[in-house]
Formats: C-alpha cells, structure tokens, sequence
C-alpha cells in the first residue's frame, strides 16, 4: 500500500544543511498498522510531512496505493491519505467552531448531506452533538484531538498518518483515544503510520515497526519480536530498557549514539 | 521520618474566581514532607502544579491560597509577608519548571544567569561566583563547562537547558526543591540521565524533593513515596514500592490503562472510569 | 450560578444561563457567548468603558443630530457675530452669527463620515495586500513590501496634501488622500500576523484537505488578523481625525458652509485672543474624541490580544 524507498530529506543549504532523513526505506502493506520510533530529531515526523506532501523538498521514491507521488498532491490525494496531528491545541483553528472545522472538508470537495455527515462523524468519535457549536478553546485535550480524528475521518480516507496522536494527552484520556483509533481501524480497514516516540504505545498499536535514530533507520522488526527482546541493536535495547521506568544502574549505561554516515 | 518535617501542609485550598463562577483548583490537600524524594501525580486539571506554586506562593490574584498549616522548617510561610518569603525562596525552596526554553532568559547567557541567581541567595562571596557557576555546571554533568556558561540558551539543547535550571535552582543549596515536570519536555533518555543528576544531588546535600508528574511509571520508579491527586485532592499516598499494591480505584485504573510493551495488543486498553464519588474521598 | 452577577444585574436569568451554557446550539449562539464573555472581559475595564462611552455619545450625537439642534449649523445671523458662551448661545457663535453648538454637533456627522470611510477603505487593502504578501512569500512579497513601503515613506499629511492639491477640495477627496497615506501599516501588521499564523498546524491541516490558497487566506488566516487590526485602527483613528482637521484647517478637507471642526479652528484662529471659544471647542472636540478612540482601542486590545498579558 505504502511504499518508501530512499527518502531524504535536508533543510538549508551547503555547510549549514541539516539532514533530517538519510535515504530510508520501508513498507506498509494494506490494513497494516506500521510504527515508526525514535526521539526528537531522528526524523520520524519528517517523514510524515514529506509522504502527506506538507514537504515537497525531498528526494527518493513515494509510492501509495499503486500510484508515484510526486512533490505537489492534488485532492483525490486528500481524500485518500489523511493526517492527525500531536497537539490538540495547535490543529485546531481557534476561531472555527468544531461545526466549522468539520464541515470545511466537506465543502472542500463538494461532498453532499453535510448535515448527516457531521452528526455521524461527532458520533463516532464518542462526541454527542452538544459539542457542535463549541469553540476548541471550550475542549479539553482529548476532546479536541477527537475532534481531530473526526476531521481526519470524514472524508473517509484509506490510510491515515498519526504524529504523535496521544503524546501531549493525559493517560486515561490516551488509552480511550487509543482505543477509538483501534476500532476505527478495524471498522473501516484503515492502514496506519503511527509515529511516536513512546515504544508501550508502538508496541500496543502496531504490528510492526522502525526505529530511527539521526535520520537514519536502525532497525525494523515485529513487534512481537520487541516483546521477545530480540533486538539486536544497542540504540533499540537503549530505548527498550529507558521505557522501563528509572533505573539508576541502567542509566549510567547510556550511550549517546551519534550520527553515523 | 525526623522530628520536624521539612515541609507540614495541612488542609490547603487554592482558588480561583472567574466569570463562571468560583474555581476550587486545590481543595484540603494535606502532606508532610521530610528529607525525601516525594512524587506528586495527578492528571491535568488535579491541582499538582498549582499546589506547588502555593507552596512558594507563587499563586497571583485572582488566586486565593489559605490553609490550616503550611510550615516550612519551622517557619509558617502564610504568616510572612512577602519579603521575607523572596528570602525563602531560591535559597531555602527552589522551583525546576518544565520547559527551559520558556525559563531561561533568551537575552543572557547561562552563565551570567546561574552568576545572577548565586548572587542573589547571598550565600557566598562575589568573587566565587564564576568559580562556583563552573562547579555547579559540572555538578550537573555538564562536559564543557566553559563553553556553556559563555552560551545563550537558545544554543543548547532541551535537555542541556533543563540541566542547566537545575544548577541554578540549586547553586543556593536550598533544602527543598520543588520540580514541576521537569522532564516532560525531553526525551525517554535523556529525561532519565537528568533525573539521574537530579536524584544524585538530592541524596549528597540532603535535600528534600517533591517531583511533580503526570508519568506514574516514573514517579514511583524514581521518588521515595507517592501522591495521588484527582480533582485537587489526594486521593492515595503509599510507598513508591508498593504502587502495585494500590488501594483506591482511581490508581488501579491509572496504572491498568498504560499501554505495556509486555501485554499482548490484541485487548482494547482498560478504560479509566470515573466514579464522580472520588471527588469526596480526598484524605 | 455565577457569584459576579453584579457585572449585569438587570438581566434576565434565562438569558444569563443561555450565554453561559456550555453548549451552544448553533453558530449563532456560539457567537453571541462569545461576544458575551469578550464584553464582560472588556467592562472590567473602566478607562475603556470612559473611551467607549465618548465614541457611543459621538455615534449617538451624529444620529440625533436633527434632534439636538434646530438649524443645522449653517444658518447666519450676522448680527449675532461672536456672541461668548450663554444661554442662548451654549458655545457662543462663530465670525458669522452661527450657532457653535449646534455646528459642534453637526460636525460630529462629518468627523464621523470621515473616521468610517478612512476605516472602510484601509483595513481591507491593508489586510489582503498584508495577507497575501505573508501567505506567498517570495517575489509576490517582495513586490508587495516595496509597494508599502513607498507609501509608508511619505509624510502622511505631505502626501494628503499632494493627493488633494491633485484632486480638488472636498471631503472625498480629502478621505481617499487620508486613506491611501494611511494603508500602509495595517498591510506589515496583516503580513507579520501572517508569517507568524501560516506554520501553524491549523493551517496544515486545511492544506491537507486540500483547501486552496484563497479559501486559507480568507477563511484561516484573515480571521486571526483581524483584532490587531482593528485595534490598530481605533488607536489610528486619532491620527486620522487630526489630519481631516489638518486638511480643513488648510481649507483642504471640507469646504464653507459644512461645519467640519478643523474647518472651525481654521477660520476661529484670527479671534483666539479675543473669542476663544471660536476656535477651542472645536479643538476640545477633536481631542475628546481622539481620546475616546484611543482608550477604546487600548481596552480592545487587552481583551482581543493575548499576548497583552491580561486575557491570558
């Protein structure tokens, strides 16, 4: 279904060039839910900007449901592939009701029975309709980024890209988010790309994953291999053992694992 | 636990008037705390950073703080007036926030600023302070201690930065120190190699510790004891050891509804479901 | 329900409950709240309150105008001629017999016309010419930025002269001169707005439906753009009102009979020592409402800017 092989991405230019993905390569198959982890500035979330088209500076091959991307995308692209963001507060307009936020999509492509569409998109995110006509400030967190997959979901996409869904959200309010993303998947056969940097929340979404680190992945396995343990490379058995909680002995171990070519 | 805990609250309420009415953002929290690394988990809206910032009363207008007791070593921190409590705070109770970039002035460097913060707690002379800023950076594992004091901070990096508030909050060795999620904004690793520091400088100077999070597994990991706070109250203190053993409903479902590398991902994760009885059952 | 009643306390309850219900049942009570809780936030404020009470007596005195006075400002009687303030005569009367009042109070009509019109035609070429410049980037900005520049560079009553001396006495004439000195920093303010909006991911998710430059700029980023312009215009509007008076004082702007206040300082200066009231009550007025349209302007920015520190 998803295709990527030999991305790379850099931001500015000659000696100041920073390269924010170096030449990586995987795939996801249809009605597959593929993790991608890693800390802040490994890459992941370049990734996804330059697969939605939010990036049109990139360099390799994108492939999605049979068909090359190129650098601009149009809007059939849209109605297949969409994108919910981290920060509930930030991917909401602040000026736009959640009837507003919902309906633009609608509109955009000329979609009929907005009206319908809307309720039943509120609906299945777990929203009743009293929240139609709030503003995203009157939202608490996971509200809002319900509201986001509700965006996401109306114009009935076939693969979603998830940054970092539940990162900024509470955990009883993650776990209910992650939950509805599950069952969304399976009642829609949706494919995911979920990044993040929380491994608990790969390995309970995910069948398989990649790990990045400086750009560069450093392994793809099964999640069902990481619960095994059986990650061979030191950086995974890093980030597996700091998931884990404190560990004063542990930690004196970390190595800082530095860009390598 | 010693004669004198370092820090008695009792019975402290916060609130905060706004147009929709009276706000109760911290209602009777009570806890005493002595040389220890004491964790306080809430979720957002539970009252655990505002009941940090009324220790120092750091909490403005329309904000009211009162309390039965809240002593500090002795000494009653409602009582004073306000000069008296900017003495206390930074050189007897000190505040790590979350996020560097929003505490650390963007117009000084590190080190005219941990230089700044020694000055003010008085506590040495004028001319150890570049030496004891040095000393304090490498304390906090800082490898090039020279370079980064000559910095600003927007050329360090997040968890560099939250290094470098924990030498200046502590460069006045002040007894408590009160830290308001100050890893959330970093990375898994680095996150624990500045606790590591953190946890180091408590135990050498004796300090007591109330480390302020929303991440369970990590508080109970990384502190002495836990509080549990769910609607401004407390609802549960046990030994971080014993988190497993937890009693009240709302701690089960906070630890039963973290997703687990361990389990198998085929069950949907158990949904926390709030029983509107625990907002009366603070102790 | 809510302790601070004392803001409103003539209003009815079931109106109070349904503009602070959490629930609003369609756009236009979600708006109403809205409006509602930024009202209650802005008459907290009572320097504010004191702007807004002047320019709501200036609207109120331009409406009522036939009401307030008998004449309308432009009848003489010569043998009245510069009669000091009584009575009969609350302002005393001009060179030519006329009632200064009563030319106070139609005059409110012209600054009113003039304050509306310049804001009419400023704050939508300064907000598209602002946005686009913003939301494009590159050569479109630079054009556009050169462009504002040029006018921006002018003195503004220099060029208000040049524009009139071009194209005739009269109000019009005077109003399209103010407006096209007065464009030019609403644009950089829509623009920094802009740049600072545009990497929002708000922003990138209308990108992501799809959503074309037009329907961004015009239904995300303009909305957001809009407070800080408009403050910026309350607190112009000072400036605007001076250089109309600066215009009819130099006999410019509105041309004899029309009772236009700078017109009255203008002609009232030759008797400044003898009859002041001539040619200060004009002046008073002119300041008053400056005044009003500036402390308005700052307590709209403390309600509308969250940067202000105040909203939070």
């Amino acid at each position: 279904m998803i295709r990527v092989e030999d991305l790379s991405v850099s931001f500015g230019h000659g000696a100041a060039a920073v390269h924010a993905v170096r030449g990586i390569s995987f795939h996801v198959a249809a009605g597959e839910s593929f993790g991608l982890v890693g800390e802040s500035g490994s890459g992941k979330s370049t990734v996804l900007r330059a697969l939605s088209g939010l990036n049109p500076d990139w360099s390799g091959r994108l492939e999605m449901a049979g068909q090359t991307l190129g650098r601009q995308r149009d809007k059939a692209f849209y109605k297949q592939v969409q994108m919910v963001f981290q920060d509930p507060y930030g991917s909401l307009h602040p000026r736009h009701t959640i009837d507003r936020i919902l309906a633009e999509p609608i509109a955009i492509h000329g979609m009929d029975e907005a009206d319908r569409r809307i309720n039943r998109a509120l609906d299945e995110v777990g929203l009743g309709p009293q929240f139609r006509y709030r503003y995203p400030h009157q939202l608490s967190g996971g509200q809002r980024q319900r509201v986001a997959v509700a965006r996401a979901l109306i114009l009935e996409p076939k693969i979603l890209l998830l940054d970092e869904p539940t990162s900024a959200l509470d955990v009883s309010v993650q776990a209910e988010v992650l939950n509805l993303l599950r069952r969304l998947k399976t009642e829609r056969d949706l494919t995911y790309i979920l990044v993040s940097h929380n491994l608990a929340v790969v390995a309970h979404m995910c069948g398989r994953l990649a790990v990045m680190n400086h750009g560069a992945v450093v392994e793809e396995m099964s999640v069902a291999q990481l619960r095994a343990r059986e990650p061979v490379h030191p950086y995974t058995q890093q980030l597996l053992t700091a998931s884990l909680g404190y560990d004063r002995a542990a930690i004196d171990r970390f190595e800082d694992f530095a860009a390598t070519a | 636990m010693t004669q004198n805990p370092l820090l008695a609250v009792e019975d402290l309420h916060v609130d905060f008037a706004t147009p929709k009415g009276l706000v109760e953002a911290v209602r009777g929290v009570s806890f005493s705390l002595g040389r220890e690394k004491l964790g306080i988990v809430g979720e957002s809206g539970s009252g655990k950073s505002v009941t940090g910032r009324a220790i120092l009363r750091l909490v403005r207008p329309p904000g009211r703080v009162r309390a039965k007791k809240l002593e500090f070593d002795g000494t009653d921190l409602l009582g004073i007036d306000e000069r008296a409590m900017r003495q206390i705070r930074g050189r007897h109770i000190s505040m790590v926030m979350q996020d560097p970039k929003f505490s650390l002035n963007p117009v000084m460097t590190v080190g005219r600023q941990i230089a700044e913060a020694y000055r003010i707690s008085g506590k040495g002379a004028r001319r150890e302070t570049k030496r004891r800023a040095l000393e304090m950076l490498e304390a906090v594992r800082i490898r090039d201690p020279e370079r980064v004091y000559r910095a600003y901070p927007h050329e360090v990096s997040g968890g560099m930065g939250q290094r470098i508030m924990i030498a200046m909050m502590l460069i006045p060795n002040p007894d408590l120190l009160i830290a308001d999620e100050p890893t959330s904004a970093l990375d898994v690793t680095v996150q624990l190699q500045v606790l590591a520091i953190l946890d180091d400088l408590v135990t050498q100077r004796g300090m007591g510790l109330i480390f302020i999070s929303h991440d369970l597994n990590l508080v109970a990991s990384f502190c002495d004891r836990v509080l549990i706070m769910y609607g401004g109250q407390v609802l549960e203190v046990c030994d971080a050891k014993r988190l497993n053993e937890a009693k009240h409903p709302y701690t089960r479902g906070l630890l039963d509804c973290l997703p687990r590398i361990e389990t198998g991902s085929s069950a949907d994760l158990p949904v926390l479901r709030r029983d509107p009885a625990w907002l009366d059952q603070g102790i | 329900m809510s302790s601070s009643a004392a803001a409103t306390p003539n209003l009815p309850r079931r109106l109070k409950a349904w503009l602070l219900s959490d629930s609003p049942e369609s756009v236009f009570h979600a708006r109403c709240q809205r409006f509602y809780l930024g009202w209650r936030a802005f008459s907290t404020n009572p320097i504010a309150m004191i702007g807004l009470l002047i320019i709501v007596s200036l609207v109120l005195t331009a409406a009522f105008a036939p009401l307030l006075t008998q004449g309308n400002g432009t009848e003489q009687h010569l043998s009245d001629r510069l009669l000091a303030p009584s009575w009969g005569h609350w302002f005393g009367t001009d060179e030519l017999g006329r009632d200064i009042y009563e030319r106070i109070v139609w005059g409110a009509r012209i600054t009113l016309y003039i304050v509306g019109l310049v804001g009419i035609l400023v704050v939508p070429i300064g907000l598209v010419i602002g946005t686009v410049a913003g939301y494009v980037g590159g050569w479109v900005d630079n054009v556009l930025m050169r462009f504002t520049d040029i006018f921006l560079a002018f003195p503004r009553l220099i060029l208000a002269l040049a524009f009139v001396s071009a194209l005739g006495p009269g109000i019009e004439n005077a109003v399209l001169a103010i407006a096209l000195t007065t464009w030019s920093p609403y644009a950089r303010l829509a623009r920094a707005e802009t740049i600072t909006i545009r990497n929002s991911e708000y922003i990138m998710a209308a990108r992501l439906q799809g959503a074309s430059g037009l329907r961004i700029l015009y239904g995300h980023i303009a909305p957001l753009c809009i407070s800080s312009v408009i403050i910026r215009l309350t607190l112009d509007m000072a400036g605007i009102i001076l250089t109309a008076a600066g215009l009819g004082f130099l006999g410019l702007g509105a041309q004899p009979p029309l009772p236009e206040w700078g017109a009255m300082i203008s002609t009232g200066r030759q008797y400044l020592l003898d009859q002041w009231w001539v040619a200060t009550i004009p002046g008073i007025a002119i300041f008053v409402v400056s005044l009003g349209f500036n402390l308005l302007g700052d307590g709209l920015r403390d309600v509308l800017d969250p940067k202000s520190g105040s909203a939070g």
